[in-house]
């Protein structure tokens, strides 16, 4: 494919498009679709045809709006968002085509949690269908991909990424620049690109939003980044909780290899790459590189030490390179770009944008993408526009079961990879739950340890066995049964799983269990001391579930 | 598996088939799984038992899947999990003795902006309160099929 066909492509889905004078879009993401918006979508699609307007009216599935907590969500021309919308209010949204909107649905846009954000690699989501690639196309799909191929070298494409300051988004936040270099001088007969789409994060649905709303942009980004390192085969490693995101992946797929961008001798350049899935089976330790490259190669998920490192010897010995859904999603804008354009947003060492997924005790629950080093209260009180049922703010989970839970003292600080770290948490893949004084701190850590305990692989003793007491004495406080005694060597047993585990899971399975310890120690104390839990969730002796 | 090559990578793939085709894995199932694949029994079974997806054990009837991700349970999850346990006996990874209802607990469905979140066989609802869920189940249990 050239250039010159890519954008023929594009400008005959423009003219088919431009045939309707009025577009009203659907969100068919999975937040929506949980509140039956494809029953609404059917309700429209039938009174259109009721009308006979199928030539004037187009009725189109989209990607994710981010106002989640809303939905279903549905938006008319460029102006409209209507939210909580029901099957019968079919027919008053198509009469208010011609004249003003239906107030009753209307939902303002002119708040913080739309003007806020920074849509980068969202930047499609609620636009365009996700089930057609020539709508991709035409909002700019495929062009970063064909110019590489015709304009850069790989090592031109590998500076490009650097100098954008892309970091790993799936917690850890390694340099992408650098792991790509690395990959692409690694000698191997076979080389591999991986996506890990296995978001095991409890609170976290980012990943889950992207490929549900625009498939084609990880798909590209994958492809960019096998030009540049090298690679032949790429695969996706999806959970299989996910059946949509499966489905239209499935789709993208289809579609980009019918379009001959994907399979050999891609755009008559040299590069051949050919995408399989993988489906996960619910193991949150396949999130770690090493796991996950076991799982693809259909074994137990179990990780192993590191060096060598997967960019050496990664999938069935060869060189691999792995990273996460956003990172590739955010490929396709850096390159269309530039490398310098991304870097000029966020902070000096966390660049770009961030999606989140904003979730738990605030009004605005979605998702949301803003530059890096956007403060905590301007997430939570603008974005999320405050607490829910006017309760209290307590704390902000980040990072998920690596995470920990920041106090209102931190709610200024800027939400980037150092900030983060050094307040005892860490960015994480992008979960962000917002808890009221209803939450019991202890028994948030309690949940994280019990989750990290049946999560544990067992390869390792520390994490194998040091999970299972943190979380036994965490049952204890939480039953007013624990001793002072015991609260030291939870903190001791923190830091031997920290220093001793083998992989990521078991290093910061103590995390949510630390950052309570250090910022809410009184609760601890309450709990121990006077037997008492200020939220009212561990009751005495018996506490539930 | 033929699509895989018969081959040891493809175990993973195979047995979620298997399961998506019967609803789950029995040892006969692993047994002929692992035979074909060219692959111990023990290395079946091993991976069937380490992901949480698979299942050993026939589902009932009707599923209930609670989330139980951190939204979820902060938003009121465990209260769920008790009126399905008060009501039905049943906790997580069980079956109503009749066969009627199997209660499954997830890490997350993704739905984080709806917590909490029940998928009643496969249809997901948001905002569920511990009485919905009782008249769901019981709707199930008392219908006669």
């Amino acid at each position: 494919m050239s250039p010159e066909e890519l954008e023929q492509i594009g400008e005959s889905e423009r003219e088919r498009q431009a045939q309707f004078s009025h577009t009203v879009k659907v969100c068919v993401a999975a937040g929506c679709v949980s509140c039956q918006s494809e029953g609404v979508k059917a309700a429209l699609e039938k009174e259109v045809s009721r009308r006979r307007g199928e030539g004037e009216c187009q009725i189109k599935g989209v990607g994710c709006m981010g106002l989640c907590a809303d939905g279903p969500l549905v938006t008319v021309g460029d102006s409209a968002l209507y939210s909580h919308v029901a099957e019968a209010d079919a027919p008053a949204i198509l009469d208010s085509l011609q004249g003003t909107p239906v107030s009753r649905l209307l939902c303002p846009t002119d708040v913080p949690f739309f003007q806020k954000q920074k849509k980068v690699v969202l930047e499609n989501s609620g636009e365009i269908d996700p089930e057609r690639i020539e709508d991709y196309i035409l909002h700019g799909g495929y062009s970063a991909l064909v110019r590489v191929l015709s304009e850069m070298t790989p090592g031109q494409v590998v500076e490009e990424v650097t100098r954008s300051g892309l970091r790993g988004r799936g917690g850890a936040g390694y340099p992408t620049g650098l792991k790509w270099s690395t990959v692409s001088k690694a000698a191997g007969e076979k080389k591999y690109v991986i996506c890990n789409a296995d978001e095991g994060d409890p609170g976290a649905f980012m990943d889950r939003s992207v490929l549900e709303s625009d498939p084609h942009r990880v798909l590209e980004g994958m492809l960019i980044a096998a030009y540049a390192v090298g690679a032949s085969q790429g695969y996706i490693y999806v959970r299989a909780e996910y059946p949509l995101a499966i489905k239209r992946l499935r789709i993208a797929i289809k579609q980009a290899e019918r379009l001959e961008l994907l399979g050999n001798d891609i755009c008559g350049s040299r590069l051949s790459f050919h995408v399989d899935l993988r489906l996960g089976a619910g193991a949150f330790v396949c999130g770690e590189e090493t796991a996950l490259i076991a799982s693809v190669e259909g074994r137990r998920g179990i990780p192993r030490p590191r060096p060598p490192y997967p960019a050496q010897e990664g999938l069935f010995g060869e060189p691999t390179l792995i990273n996460n859904v956003e990172t590739f999603a955010s490929v396709a804008p850096i390159i269309r770009n530039g490398g310098a354009w991304y870097a000029q947003i966020g902070t000096e060492k966390s660049k770009g944008t961030k999606v989140f997924a904003l979730a738990g005790s605030v009004k605005n629950t979605g998702l949301v993408e803003v530059p890096m080093g956007t403060t905590l209260r301007q997430m939570v009180f603008e974005i999320g526009g405050g607490m829910s049922e006017g309760r209290k703010f307590k704390a902000v989970q980040t990072g998920g079961p690596s995470g920990g839970c920041l106090p209102e003292q931190f709610l200024d600080m800027p939400v980037d990879y150092e900030s983060l770290a050094k307040a005892g948490s860490i960015m994480g893949s992008g979960g962000m739950i917002v808890m009221d004084d209803s939450s019991c701190m202890v028994d948030v850590a309690r949940f994280f340890m019990d989750f990290c305990m049946s999560e544990s692989c067992g390869k390792c003793i520390p994490c194998r066995a040091g999970t299972y007491h943190m979380r036994r004495i965490l049952e204890g406080i939480t039953r007013h049964q624990a001793s002072a005694e015991d609260l030291a060597q939870l903190q001791e047993l923190a830091d031997l799983l920290r220093n001793t585990s083998l992989c990521g899971l078991g290093q910061s399975a103590p995390n949510p269990v630390m950052s309570t310890l250090r910022y809410f120690a009184e609760e601890y104390r309450a709990h121990v001391e006077q037997h008492h839990c200020a939220a009212g969730v561990c009751k005495n002796g018996h506490k539930d579930e | 598996m033929r699509r895989m090559g018969n081959q040891p990578r493809g175990l993973i793939e195979t047995l979620h088939t298997v399961q998506e085709t019967f609803g789950y894995l029995d040892l006969d199932a692993l047994r002929y799984v692992a035979a074909s694949l060219r692959v111990p029994l023990s290395r079946a079974y091993g991976v069937a038992t380490f992901y949480h997806f698979f299942t050993l054990k026939p589902p009932g009837e009707h599923t209930c899947v609670i989330c139980i991700g951190t939204a979820c349970y902060i938003k009121g999850a465990p209260q769920l999990l008790n009126a399905v346990k008060q009501e039905f006996g049943v906790a997580p990874g069980q079956t109503t003795v009749d066969g009627k209802i199997s209660v499954l607990g997830a890490r997350c469905l993704g739905s984080c902006g709806l917590a909490p979140a029940v998928v009643y066989d496969r249809e997901v609802a948001g905002k569920v309160t511990p009485e919905a869920l009782r008249k769901r189940l019981s709707g199930w249990k008392s219908h006669v099929s």
